[in-house]
């Protein structure tokens, strides 16, 4: 399908883009381990309490390399006026949307992975038990919090103060996603004890598929003129 | 007589089109036909609203009040037809300095959905010299170097219609004899051609219609030969360029 | 509306509406067992919550209905609804510590109301800096609506979110549940003053939409000026 076919070309695109500079990536897997570090050095490694915090801190530094990665996507764009390149082709916007929220989605996801494998060094705790389960949250909470990332980078790159417009719209709309996140990753690091974590993972993927599909039919009004 | 083609609508129609930026009125009721194979020249000080206009043209601005045609289409609501017809340069080049000029020109080919597009992009490369650069990254190239390309890019899916706003801006005197004698063979190739740029000998040179915008307002539409220049406040010299 | 329900109509209703809540509040109800006095800010803290939802709900639709028709007079409503919104989400913010502390010995508490009138009031802050912060102030409208659309949907979801996070984190019952176990007495003089701050509500949207209107009105006298400036 030709739709198909522009949402990856866009997609690949910023793959190809971020490859050649390869800084936003790396900010963010940075920015990422920073937060866990600080966390995992500020208090003592084993105990039961310190690992009851890990999915916060991990969604957390998650939320805050996220919100890094969606500036940069569409400061690139801003340089040469591309934005307004693409709109120049006979291109459905939605189709922009979708391949710039496809390629934010990669990004964190590497990103996440980096800061998971850390966790997993730092915190001296195996993930592996649950890896099916939190990869299913983790694929459906970044989901969510990429679409939203990448229609409000959208919106903010019309403002004054970019970063601190994205952040105040990210934080507050994207609050549920964490914190249902936090506590199915919460649940099924634990082992699960009540047998629920297809509940809460539901919740997550819930939240995510109605934020993803309501920015995506809301984002040809943001680069209208 | 412009060419006609099949088609005898005008390709592109202007309506009382007036446009504010908040309380400032950068076009005022304009109203303005380009038929196809014509060769028009927009000229206007700073400030008179060519580049809103020249923008409006290629859907890159909504009117604040009226409508701007494509073969009796509405643009707004029915853009693709227009945009797929048409190619537009400005100052921004459109192009991503992080990819070479080939990939760039892919993805821009991508975007049109056109076929054979790597033998589309040859072709392009070559009329504009560019072909041993095609692997150079945006970012490295020259000014100049970056406004071919993004002529490049704005020609590669055979637009009917060219749009250029002030093109010549910014170029070496080399690149801009290449850049006028190319626009000067458009309408001989089929091309529709409206620019506008600075140099009203330079303009006068290429194109057969001159449209002169003022404060927004359209105050001449008509042919170069028998527009009234010292009403217009334009200086003319004796009709020699100094480029050869 | 103006000539079916005028605005010094409007006013008057209004203020007096404010003179008998206020007597309600202060005369008629009688006081709380255990908190004594302070408890009477509740009339206020509840009454303003209302209002501040209603305003995003306005918000919503005058956003949709922007989008879809292009009605300037949409988005001077959200705008409007905007602002006042703001305010009230902010009264109920400053009064809930100012009761909370004296009668349960904490400034804050995370119940249902709150935190729902909280994450309300970041929504509200984010709408109205976005209109700020405009580089081009013509594109505010649109993108506004976007966010408007986006905020009330999360809300949607708080609301259900902080329903279910409470069956799983449940908290002892404080500045929450006035609705249980009310005098009658106290019920009505809650409802009054949540009619009354309604309608204080709806007042200060139509003052606030009549200085849009004139601003409106300036803008197009400023545009035919612009038109006449250059007749030359």
């Amino acid at each position: 399908m030709a739709s198909l076919q522009i949402i990856w070309s866009i997609f690949v695109k910023d793959l190809r883009v971020e490859w050649r500079n390869r800084e936003t990536l790396a900010s963010m897997c940075v920015f990422g381990l920073l937060i866990v570090f600080l966390f995992n050095f500020s208090f003592e490694t084993a105990r039961e309490e310190t690992l009851r915090l890990l999915p916060a801190v991990l969604w957390v530094a998650i939320a805050f390399a996220g919100v890094l990665g969606f500036n940069r996507s569409f400061a690139s764009e801003r340089e040469n006026s591309c934005i307004e390149g693409m709109t120049l082709a006979p291109v459905d916007p939605s189709m922009i949307f979708v391949g710039k929220m496809l390629a934010n989605l990669l990004f964190l996801g590497i990103a996440e992975v980096v800061m998971v494998f850390a966790a997993t060094l730092w915190f001296n705790f195996s993930f592996l038990p649950s890896l099916g389960e939190l990869t299913l949250i983790a694929f459906f909470g970044t989901l969510g919090y990429a679409a939203l990332g990448t229609i409000f980078g959208a919106i903010a790159a019309n403002t004054r103060m970019r970063e601190v417009m994205l952040t105040i719209l990210q934080f507050p709309i994207a609050f549920w996603i964490l914190m249902l996140s936090i506590d199915a990753t919460s649940n099924a690091m634990r082992g699960d004890p009540g047998g629920n974590w297809a509940g809460g993972a539901a919740r997550v993927a819930g939240i995510s598929v109605v934020f993803t599909v309501a920015s995506f039919l809301l984002f040809e009004y943001v680069l209208e003129e | 007589m412009p060419l006609q083609g099949h088609n005898a609508k005008p390709v592109l129609e202007v309506r009382n089109v007036t446009k504010f930026f908040g309380d400032l009125a950068a076009l005022k009721e304009v109203s303005l036909t380009i038929a196809r194979g014509e060769s028009v020249f927009l000229y206007g000080p700073n400030g008179a609203g060519k580049t809103t206009l020249l923008r409006m043209l290629a859907s890159l601005a909504r009117p604040s009040s009226g409508e701007v045609l494509f073969d009796g289409r509405n643009i707004e609501r029915d853009g693709a037809a227009a945009k797929s017809a048409i190619g537009f340069v400005s100052h921004a080049i459109f192009l991503y300095g992080e990819l070479t000029v080939r990939e760039n020109l892919r993805f821009f080919g991508r975007l049109f959905r056109l076929d054979r597009l790597e033998k589309r992009i040859d072709a392009v490369l070559d009329m504009f010299d560019m072909r041993s650069r095609e692997d150079v990254f945006v970012r490295d190239l020259s000014r100049g170097l970056q406004q071919r390309t993004s002529l490049a890019r704005a020609l590669l899916h055979d637009p009917d219609f060219m749009i250029l706003d002030e093109p010549f801006t910014g170029l070496d005197t080399q690149s801009v004899g290449r850049l006028e004698d190319l626009l000067r063979r458009l309408p001989g190739q089929g091309k529709t051609l409206l620019f506008s740029t600075h140099d009203f000998e330079q303009g006068a040179a290429i194109a057969s219609r001159l449209i002169t915008l003022k404060a927004g307002r359209v105050r001449y539409n008509g042919p170069l030969a028998s527009a009234p220049f010292e009403e217009l406040g334009i200086q003319r010299s004796n009709g020699q360029k100094v480029n050869g | 509306m103006d000539k079916k329900f005028p605005i010094s109509l409007h006013f008057a209703l209004t203020l007096a509406g404010l003179l008998v809540a206020l007597y309600m509040i202060f005369l008629y109800a009688p006081e709380e067992m255990t908190m004594g006095e302070v408890q009477r800010i509740f009339y206020v803290h509840v009454s303003c919550a209302w209002p501040a939802l209603l305003g995003f709900i306005i918000i919503f639709f005058s956003s949709i209905v922007y989008l879809w028709k292009r009605a300037q007079f949409a988005d001077e409503l959200a705008h409007a609804t905007a602002e006042v919104g703001f305010i009230f989400c902010t009264c109920v913010l400053v009064t809930g510590p100012l009761w909370a502390k004296p009668a349960w010995g904490v400034w804050w508490a995370w119940d249902a109301r709150l935190t729902l009138t909280f994450l309300l009031w970041l929504l509200y802050v984010a709408y109205l800096m976005l209109r700020s912060y405009m580089v081009n102030p013509g594109r505010a409208a649109n993108l506004c609506a976007v966010v408007g659309i986006i905020g009330f949907v999360d809300v949607l979801i708080d609301y259900m979110a902080i329903r279910w996070w409470r069956t799983q984190h449940p908290q002892p019952v404080i500045l929450g549940g006035p609705e249980s176990g009310l005098d009658p007495r106290m019920l009505a003089t809650l409802l009054v003053t949540v009619a009354v701050f309604t309608l204080l509500f709806f007042l200060l949207v139509r003052m606030r939409l009549r200085l849009a209107a004139m601003r409106r009105e300036l803008s197009e006298i400023r545009h035919v000026l612009a038109f006449k400036m250059s007749e030359d």
